[in-house]
Formats: C-alpha cells, structure tokens, sequence
C-alpha cells in the first residue's frame, strides 16, 4: 500500500497517548477504594422481612429458578400462616430480581454485598435467620423500594470522576509550556 | 529431491484470546495461508430455546440477558417486543422512550468493546481497547444504576420497563451525551489515519454485497459492505420512525469499512438518544399485566436491529403460561455462516482481523 506523508497517522496518535500521560488516573484501587454501587444494586443476597411476610409463597412460585423454598403452618390463634423454613440457595439465585417484584406484601428485598465468595457450596444456602431484615445487619437495597433508595449513598458516576477539562481535544502543548516554566525560573535566578 | 508437503491443520481455539468465548476453527493451511476453515462451535451450548419452554413469559427476560451477553438490554428489547406483539399488549409512551434510550446506549457500549477488540486483533495491543473500556465504563454506570446490574440488566418487562428512572439518571445522560462526542472524535485522531490499521484493514477480507445477502448477513458487517438494510428504517419497531438519524454504509466491504461504519453508528446513536431526552413524555412506564401472560394461540415473529445484526425472536403460544417454542434468530450465528469465504486465501495473521470485524459473540452462537 502507498501513503502520503507516512508517520503522520501514527504521529497524530501518539499525540492522544501523550496527552493521557498527563491525565489523572481514572481507576479506583479496589479492596482499599471503594465506589459507591447503585442505589438499586441487586446483590448477591436476598432480605426477608419476618414480620411483614404472610406466607403467600408468591416469591417462590415466580423464581424460575427454583432458588426459595418455603413452608408454612396456619396458625389458628390468629388465622395466619407462621413461616417455619424461608430458604434460599444463593448458588441456584441468578439475582434476577423478579421475586422482589411479586412480593405482594413488599417482605422480599435484594441485599446490598457483593463479595460473596463461599468456600463450600452449603454456606450458599441462605437461612431464613440470616436473612432477617429485623435482625438490622443486612442493609436492604433500593430495588423496587425508592424509599429504601433514597437512604442509600449516592453512586460514584465515572462521567463524574472526569471533569470536561480533562475530555478536551489533545494539543501538543504541555512541551512548550514546561519549557517556558523552566526558562522563567532559569531567568528568575 | 523433492519436499514432500502435506496441508497443515491448526486448531484455533476453543480457548484462544482472540475467539471471543469458546469458538475453535479447524484451519488448513498451505505455508501461511488459509486454504480451508471449519469452525466449530457449540461449546456455550446451554439449551436456552428449550429452557425458555418450561418457564413463564416474565421468566424468560433474565435467559435473554444472556444470550448475547455483551448487549442485554438490546435482547431484552426483542423478547418483549415479540411477547407484546403476540398479547396485544400497548406500552406507555414513557417506556418507549426510555427502551429506546437503553437499546441505543447498549448499541455504543457494544460497539465500544467491538471496536477495541477488532484493534486488538489489529496489533495495537490493549491501548485502544482501554480507551474504550473507560467509555463503556459510563454506560455501564448509566445501566447499573437503573437496573441495579452491570452486565445482565433483566430492565424490560412484558409491557414496559421495570422501574422508572432514578432521578440522578437524566443529568448523568446529559453529561454523557456532552462527552461522548468528543471522545469519538479522540478516537478517529488515534486511529482513523494510523498506517498501521489501515495496512491491517483497508482491502483485507472484503466481503462482497452478493455474498452478504445471499449469506442473510446482518447489521454492521451487511452496511460495511455498501447495502443500505437497517431494520430500525426498514420495518420501524416500537418507535424509531420518530427519529431521525442516517444509515452510514462502507463501500468496498472490507475490514476498515466496517469499523468505519460501527464508529459512524454510534455518532447516529448519540442523535437518537438526544432526540428521545428531548421528546420523553412523563407517565407511567408499566402496564398492567397480568402475573402470568397467557398469549391467544398462535405464532410471532418480532425482530430488531441489535449490534450485531437482525435479532429475531420466533413465539408460539398455546395460550398455557409457558412459550410453545421460542426460537431465536441469532444475528451472529447467521453471521459466521460467511466467515469460511472471507478468511480463505489470507494469511493466518489476517485470520483474526476478519474475525474480529464480523463480530460473533459465542453467547448467541450458540445459545
Ligand atoms: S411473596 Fe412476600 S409475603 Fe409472600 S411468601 Fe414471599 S416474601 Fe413472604
Ligand atoms: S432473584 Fe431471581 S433467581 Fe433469585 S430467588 Fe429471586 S426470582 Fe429466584
């Protein structure tokens, strides 16, 4: 193949690379540094609310994938249904969200955490104690409940993170300038 | 004394960097160059047409999600558009806009990784893909923040979308549509000129119009090749005969014209978003719905330009709660149907590049 002015392509290129160089770094260092994750992030975990469930079974009917299991007795003192098991396996849960969703009595909340590497397969299996949303350890999140929502932090937006100054067209000109500094300072001594 | 020479045959993949998922290409080869090319596939084969067939028309968006895995919302967008038409069933206004915003800002975000990666075929080795993956970066924000997940978003229901948008969501587009201009334009000053891509590309794997459409080829790699068939004009869904916004095509049908081509799609795409913000109307974004949908017998066919091609989803109902059979018209599958003709007669290192600009994602390959 047959270019004119060859290198001018590449040239122009190095100029944006360059121009990088100079630029804040946009990553986060991650254990140490944390973002802020949605407001409606669907974690790895499900919260259930003990006092508000009815036993309707309505969360596990809608889960396609067979992830909640639940059983119930009446209770005949007060015409309800005691919940005796609220079982959810983690491992089969493709946190979906749709189950949040159909939960009529609004007792079904999406959790919060993400780093939930197990090292067995049976502690994936969440219990209904350790999903207590009375028990006030998991922090429910904002799927589907604005107000749970708003009591959230505010995500950390990337587009925030980079202001316009630094999405600017690349010059050539930070070469110039140091140059001029270095002389000015020269000068001054 | 003569050499006795045989064919040689290499096995690409099924974990190779550049297959993009579990492909494997059995190539024979002549020196360095490609006489013969068998791909294979199949590895990612999850049986999700027949999955989809013993669960109810709401449970099937989170399968959908991961079909074509790096463009969700856009195969959310085809699932439900196929189960409305088949139920009758009318979206509010609102939710129209705010599908056609996430199709579209799923469109760049796809064509983002694709165009990084066919450069990292190219030889410019990660640069490129990074730039492009802080990009991404802020759509994927924009995403998890209304559908709380970064990579399978589940967002589209069977008549509307799940949730509203979060207030912060409309500053944060604006800001996004301010930027995203600028940072295509960094990319054409990195790249468009770069002798090194253009000696890779220009004139390599040049796929001609006869062969695209007899191929039923799709969507960028169709358009690079000068056929002017996107079926957002072609047979307008949900409501992109509101729009305006151009078909850019290539003309030789080579690798560079359809880098060219997915690189001008965005700026369309950024033109699209601008002008649904604009129009948005406030209301509800949901219908009522029943829990279960239960569609009157019969048959659809509902189909959308993805970033990949024409995605079309096959319905038959028997009006129990659970799809008859669903099957799905995988842009890329189709796609990889032409890559034997493009890649004989190139050199092994051109074998990549071509690949690269067809874009396949396995997800959807094989299903
Ligand atoms: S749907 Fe809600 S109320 Fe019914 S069983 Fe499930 S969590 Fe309890
Ligand atoms: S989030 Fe989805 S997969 Fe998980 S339990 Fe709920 S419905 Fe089932």
């Amino acid at each position: 193949m047959k270019f004119e002015n060859y290198g001018r392509g590449i040239a122009k290129g190095m100029s944006v690379t360059i121009k990088h160089l100079l630029r804040h770094p946009t990553v986060s260092q991650y254990p140490e540094q944390r973002l802020n994750t949605s407001r409606r992030i669907r974690g790895n975990e499900l919260i259930w609310s003990k006092e508000k469930c009815t036993g309707c079974a309505t969360c596990a009917k809608t889960c396609h994938e067979g992830a909640i299991e639940i059983e119930t007795s009446p209770n005949l003192v007060n015409n309800k249904y005691e919940v005796e098991k609220y079982q959810v396996d983690t491992g089969y849960c493709i946190m979906c969200g749709l189950c949040v969703e159909a939960c009529p009595f609004e007792a079904l909340f999406m959790g919060t955490t993400y780093e939930a590497a197990k090292y067995r397969r049976d502690e994936l299996v969440q219990e209904k104690e350790d999903m207590m949303l009375e028990a006030g350890v998991k922090q429910p999140s904002g799927y589907f409940y604005p107000d749970y929502a708003a009591a959230l932090p505010r995500q950390t937006l990337l587009i925030e993170r980079i202001t316009e100054e630094q999405m600017k067209p690349a010059k050539m000109e930070p070469k110039t300038e140091t140059k001029t500094e270095k002389t000015a300072e020269a000068e001054k001594k | 004394m003569t050499l006795k020479t045989e064919p040689f045959v290499l096995n690409m993949g099924p974990v190779h960097p550049s297959t993009h998922g579990v492909f494997r290409m059995r190539v024979v080869l002549d020196g360095e160059v490609v006489t013969d090319m068998e791909p294979v596939f199949g590895y990612l084969h999850r049986g999700i047409e027949k999955l989809a067939e013993e669960r109810t028309y709401g449970g099937i968006i989170p399968l959908t999600d991961r079909l074509d895995y790096i463009a969700a919302m856009s195969n959310n967008f085809g699932y439900v558009l196929s189960v409305e038409k088949l139920a009758g069933i009318k979206v509010p206004e609102r939710a129209e806009y705010i599908r056609v915003i996430m199709a579209e800002l799923q469109r760049i975000a796809s064509y983002l990784i694709i165009i990084g990666a066919f450069l990292n075929e190219c030889g410019a080795y990660f640069t490129p893909f990074v730039y492009m993956f802080r990009e991404r970066e802020k759509i994927i924000d924009l995403f998890e923040m209304v559908s709380g997940q970064r990579l399978t978003y589940n967002y589209m229901r069977v008549g509307g979308v799940s949730q509203d948008l979060p207030e912060e969501f409309l500053p944060a587009l604006d800001k996004f549509l301010a930027q995203m201009p600028v940072c295509i334009d960094e990319y054409d000053r990195l790249l468009k000129e770069n002798e090194i891509l253009l000696a890779r590309s220009k004139g390599v794997g040049i796929l001609s119009k006869e062969t695209a459409i007899n191929g039923s080829v799709t969507g960028p790699a169709l358009r690079g090749s000068g056929v002017k068939w996107d079926i957002r004009r072609a047979d307008p869904y949900s409501i992109y005969d509101r729009f305006e916004f151009d078909i850019p095509t290539g003309s030789a049908g080579d690798c560079y014209d359809r880098y060219r081509v997915r690189v001008e799609e965005m700026r369309q795409s950024l033109r699209i978003i601008k002008q649904a913000r604009e129009q948005m109307p406030a209301g509800p974004v949901r219908t009522k719905v029943p829990h279960l949908v239960r569609p009157p017998v019969g048959e659809t066919y509902a189909h959308i330009e993805t970033p990949k091609g024409e995605l079309g989803f096959y319905l038959v109902s028997d009006t129990s709660i659970s799809p008859y059979r669903i099957h799905i018209r995988a842009p890329s599958l189709i796609n990889l149907t032409v890559l034997r003709e493009l890649i004989i007669g190139w050199k092994i290192a051109d074998l990549f590049v071509i690949f690269g600009s067809i874009d396949l994602t396995m997800g959807e390959v094989d299903r």
